[in-house]
């Protein structure tokens, strides 16, 4: 009797809450496991259809209750928990040893759960009434800032893609993430998740493909508001950080740090979620 | 929008504006008979007012504030500062070359390990009260000299920039010693040594923000003042001598744009902190950027001011005059777009043509003067030429009729009505007392204009009904909203943009965010 022919899956692009494949008609491969997967090559013009994408949910995702942002981003790590399996799977085609795997995708999933509670707290960590010496109520509170577009360490795939994605996703902003183009997979497998995890479309925008084309275009974009990069390459990431000076854009450098730092207590904070939000004073007169 | 929703909409519109306008909609002609009715009072002139500065006794000559002693620079070139009121030379100041500037990066980072960073908070605390203090007691003598150097009123000066930057000292001498509670779970740590760019609008004023918390938060210093505003820093650079902080803790370097290029290329540096356009802030966060240096910007705004038919609207016009004649409009955050609800706009532009009329433009020493002089020829050229672009497309022009002084420079309060968002002067800074003024219907409408700009620090909202007054403010993307006031500051109160107005903030518990390692 014939061997049951295995079903396999195109990896696309998630951009506004669609997968599609690169506009350009590209792929890369990717080999594993003595097999070779194409993964779409975006372009420049996905990079920008990723941030209209982007742009357009912002407003209805900045206005959600946090509760509500809280409960979407607590739901993905269910999503996630529920299908580890196929996370650990997808760790272990590029690479990973099984135990390694797991361990990846546990902290993953606990560092979501850690960031869900944030959504609702993080305002009040960083909200003040201040003293102000005139007849006035003033207030500061922080807002998010908009779009944002990451550029993912190349490894680790998972952990590291969503210490960068999640916190951005708490303070109410987009983003359009450039995915590791060594472990792409763990990113298509995300996607996934996002997109059950109810996350509305375009919130979160995944791109594969090679960072000199991806990057510069995100870089330079005037309608994206910050960037976080984890680039090791120098030259490239200060090209990036002075093309985002075309409209001064909030810029995070850390390089690529090695794989431990992902687990340590230090690849998470309130600073990460706060590093993409701006803060509004406001004031109003006191008196009757 | 279907044809029902707009009818029902007009309806609202119609009755709000008769609301105002006793049963019908109220016409320029209208309010001015209104006004005619009134009883007439008899007016009299204003006699001059004039604060004495007889007293101010200016140097020759200044030379650079470094390590703690007064050096001349190695260029032994010096400029003048001059009145812009007048145009006469109020004193020459050092031209800092790259060379100074190194020598001065030096000084801080000697100041910065030999004493600073070894400085406990309680004892940085007591330097910067002594600061306040100083700044405090000769707060009369500041404020001439700012009012001499910068063309600002004196009222100005004296009530606001020189007690606001005494506040300032004041306000983060007391985080010196109290940062680890400033932020959960974080251990602040100092950067080193900042290089800090400040503009010529609020002189003093600027630099307090600068200095004090970087000093509270335990860096020293590299300062530049503007080119044509240098003296009250210097005076600020004799307070800080008096004061006895350890040598090289502040260095005041004076100097043109040069001098600052030579500042933000420093290596030797840790941070830049710049306010000033956003033109000049783009080239220093590349060359940050390229550096891979720590940057914080307070650049340029296009702010809206956003009056509601249901605002008060009296008390609009006055947050209106504030807001945009404020020091000859030479501020970031003046409210230069005026946004004003259809219905009620031939009664707001009526009465803020009246009111713009009782400004008294002139000599900024007299205690009465409300708008004083232009700071610099190429400013005032600069706010003609874009004010002519106005007139050139279209706009209609509304200026005062005062009477100018014949030195010096000077531009009437001014304003524009029937300007579209694409216009330039709905675009571009002007940094001087021009108004656009623009309308609009419905609230989302007076929404997303406010927001079409690059900029994003200042807005201000004008409603007495609360919860639309919560709903606009939230939708606004800018750093500072003033609802129903404008152009208020306040140590406590944190200061600073969205977009491109720059990013960090200046003031409060947040404004030490810029001068600690993260």
């Amino acid at each position: 009797m014939a061997t049951r022919a295995v079903v396999r899956k195109t990896h696309k692009l998630y951009i506004g809450g669609a997968f599609v494949r690169s506009e350009s008609g590209r792929t890369f491969p990717l080999s594993s496991h003595g097999q070779v997967v194409q993964i779409a090559r975006a372009s420049r013009k996905d990079v920008r259809d990723a941030v209209r994408a982007a742009r357009t949910a912002w407003p209805s995702w900045r206005d959600r209750s946090a509760y509500n942002r809280g409960q979407i981003v607590y739901r993905l790590a269910e999503i996630i928990e529920s299908r580890r399996d196929q996370f650990v799977d997808t760790l272990r085609v590029t690479g990973s040893a099984l135990g390694a795997a797991e361990k990846e995708v546990s902290a993953a999933i606990d560092r979501i759960v850690w960031y869900a509670g944030w959504c609702d707290k993080i305002e009040q960590l960083l909200s003040t009434k201040n003293p102000v010496g005139l007849s006035h109520f003033n207030v500061s509170s922080p807002e998010p800032t908009g779009v944002v577009g990451l550029v993912a360490p190349f490894e680790p795939g998972l952990i590291a893609l969503i210490s960068v994605v999640v916190p951005v996703l708490c303070g109410g902003n987009c983003a359009v993430v450039i995915a590791s183009e060594r472990e792409p997979l763990s990113a298509v497998a995300f996607a996934e998740a996002i997109v059950t995890a109810d996350v509305p479309a375009g919130v979160v925008n995944i791109l594969t493909g090679y960072r000199p084309e991806t990057v510069p275009t995100l870089a330079g974009h005037m309608d994206v508001n910050a960037l976080d990069l984890r680039i090791a390459d120098e030259a490239q990431d200060a090209a990036a950080a002075q093309l985002a000076c075309n409209n001064v854009k909030r810029v995070r450098r850390h390089g690529e740090p090695p794989n431990r730092f992902w687990y340590t207590g230090a690849a998470q904070g309130p600073d990460w979620i706060e590093a993409f939000m701006e803060i509004k004073t406001v004031w109003h007169p006191a008196g009757v | 929008m279907p044809a029902r929703v707009v009818k029902k909409r007009r309806r609202k519109l119609a009755q709000s504006s008769r609301a105002l306008g006793n049963g019908k909609r109220l016409k320029v002609e209208d309010s001015a008979r209104l006004a005619v009715s009134l009883p007439s009072r008899p007016t009299w002139p204003y006699v001059p007012a004039p604060e004495t500065h007889d007293y101010i006794k200016l140097a020759p000559r200044y030379e650079l504030f470094v390590g703690g002693k007064w050096l001349t620079p190695k260029s032994d070139r010096h400029f003048a500062s001059i009145n812009p009121a007048t145009e006469d030379v109020l004193t020459h100041v050092a031209d800092a070359s790259s060379e100074d500037v190194d020598g001065a990066v030096r000084a801080a980072r000697v100041a910065y390990e030999k004493y600073w960073r070894r400085c406990p908070g309680r004892e940085r605390a007591k330097y910067l009260y002594r600061i306040a203090r100083a700044i405090t007691e000769r707060s009369r003598e500041l404020a001439v000299l700012e009012s001499l150097d910068t063309g600002k009123p004196i009222r100005e000066s004296r009530d606001f920039d020189i007690p606001l930057a005494a506040a300032h000292f004041f306000y983060y001498a007391g985080w010196a010693d109290k940062l680890e509670w400033a932020f959960p779970n974080m251990t602040p740590r100092p950067l080193g040594v900042a290089g800090q760019i400040i503009p010529w609008n609020f002189p003093l004023l600027m630099a307090a923000w600068k200095i004090a918390p970087a000093l509270a938060c335990g860096n020293t210093v590299v300062l530049k003042p503007a080119e044509t505003t240098p003296l009250s820093a210097l005076w600020l650079a004799e307070i800080i001598q008096h004061a006895d902080l350890p040598p090289g803790v502040v260095n005041i370097i004076t100097g043109g744009p040069e001098t600052g290029a030579a500042l933000v290329r420093q290596p030797q540096l840790d941070k830049i902190a710049f306010t000033g356009s956003t033109e000049v802030g783009k080239e220093i966060a590349r060359e940050c950027a390229r550096l891979h240096r720590r940057v914080t910007l307070e650049l340029g705004g296009k702010a809206a001011n956003i009056v509601f038919d249901d605002a008060p609207i009296d008390q609009a016009i006055e947050g209106i005059i504030n807001g945009i004649f404020f020091n000859q409009g030479h501020v970031c955050c003046a409210g230069s777009r005026l946004l004003v609800q259809e219905s009620v706009l031939d009664l707001v532009v009526h009465k803020l043509s009246r009111r713009m009329q009782t400004l008294r433009v002139g000599q900024p020493l007299d205690k009465n003067t409300d708008v004083g002089a232009i700071n610099s020829k190429a400013q005032l050229e600069k706010i003609t030429a874009l004010a002519d672009t106005g007139e050139a497309s279209g706009c209609t022009r509304y200026e005062t009729k005062c009477a100018l002084p014949a030195r010096g420079f000077w531009f009437r309060p001014t304003f524009f009505t029937g300007v579209s968002l694409s216009h330039r002067i709905a675009q571009e800074e002007i940094f001087g007392p021009v108004l656009s003024v623009m309308t609009f219907r419905t609230p989302d409408e007076a929404v997303e204009k406010a927001n079409n700009t690059k900029y994003g620090l200042s807005a201000g909202v004008w409603t007495d009904k609360g919860s639309k007054n919560f709903k606009i403010v939230s939708q606004l993307r800018a750093g500072v909203v003033w609802a129903n006031t404008y152009n208020k500051f306040d140590p406590s109160s944190p200061f600073g943009g969205y977009k491109e107005s720059g990013f960090g903030r200046e003031g409060g518990v947040h404004g030490l965010l810029p001068y600690l390692e993260r």
